[in-house]
């Protein structure tokens, strides 16, 4: 590797690629996929990006506010997880082969 | 050495939510899913993040996949699902048309609007770095958590509570004894 390609800056910018991608590879997973079990995972994927990109701007700007909120969407998104596994825990006793078309209603 | 850091831990990141969208069984899906959030904190490491790279291996590695390991588990949902089963003919082609058209824009809106971030503008990460101090993250997040956001950290106890007792309330199997009456609950 020469000296030209490690004195490559990785700025900001990259890592708000990166964290665009992983969002939208997570938003066609919950758009396609139909076991609630992986939407839930690729909604969690899209939860990532947004903290990867708040991360990187609290380095960019110098401000600790931006990791602070990177916490609090953490805990929600572990309350998030709780419910909605309780849910599909519930769903799936019923009927163990639902997927995501046959829970149009909500009557069990 | 940055760039080798960045290099590794995005493929890590998009080998790992790609593996999450386009493995059929869940169990794979849930270990790909560790991956890519492995990527993310070494990634959070690299930006200075150190307290937040090790909540995310605990709290997310640690905690939210485990729990959905065990929830496969638990109700054997581990079948593989069909993957060439389309129930709706235009849903995948259309939500890969959406995904890159949402990328690209994405894309676009961070390169044209790199230069106008004021770099360092906020009350400085860089400075607590510098002076070398080992804690000076965990000590900069404490004293902005428990100083500017306390309340919000209150309340998120409140939502930590409320959720515990709705999943509890939501699981439990309905008591016999308290439906024989005619039903009533």
């Amino acid at each position: 590797m020469s000296a030209a390609v490690l004195a490559v800056e990785v700025t900001s910018t990259w890592y708000l690629v990166l964290a665009a991608a992983l969002f939208c590879i997570g938003m066609v997973g919950v758009m396609v996929r139909r076991n609630p079990l992986v939407m839930f995972m690729c909604v969690e994927l899209m939860l990532n990006a947004v903290n990867l990109s708040f991360v990187a701007l609290a380095s960019e700007l110098g401000d600790i506010r931006g990791q602070t909120i990177v916490l609090f969407v953490m805990v929600v998104a572990a309350a998030e997880v709780v419910v909605g596994l309780g849910i599909v825990v519930a769903i799936l006793r019923r009927r163990p082969k639902a997927t995501a078309d046959d829970l149009a209603e909500l009557k069990g | 050495m940055e760039l080798f850091v960045f290099i590794c831990a995005a493929a890590m990141v998009l080998v790992g939510a790609i593996g999450v969208v386009v493995r059929s069984h869940p169990v794979h899906a849930a270990l790909s899913l560790v991956l890519t959030l492995f990527g993310v904190a070494v990634l959070f490491v690299a930006k200075e993040a150190h307290f937040l790279a090790a909540v995310q291996v605990i709290v997310y590695s640690g905690a939210i996949v485990v729990l959905f390991l065990f929830v496969i588990m638990l109700l054997g949902v581990d079948n593989v699902e069909d993957l060439r089963i389309e129930p709706i003919t235009v849903q995948r082609p259309l939500a890969t048309v959406v995904g890159i058209g949402t990328l690209a824009l994405l894309v676009t809106a961070v390169v044209q609007a790199q230069d106008s971030v004021r770099t360092g503008s906020g009350t400085g990460i860089d400075e607590a770095i510098a002076t070398g101090d080992p804690d000076s993250n965990v000590r900069q997040i404490a004293r902005d958590l428990f100083g500017d956001h306390v309340f919000a950290f209150e309340l998120v106890s409140v939502l930590l509570i409320v959720a515990v007792v709705g999943t509890v309330l939501l699981s439990r199997r309905p008591d016999k004894s308290l439906t024989s009456d005619g039903g009533r609950r």
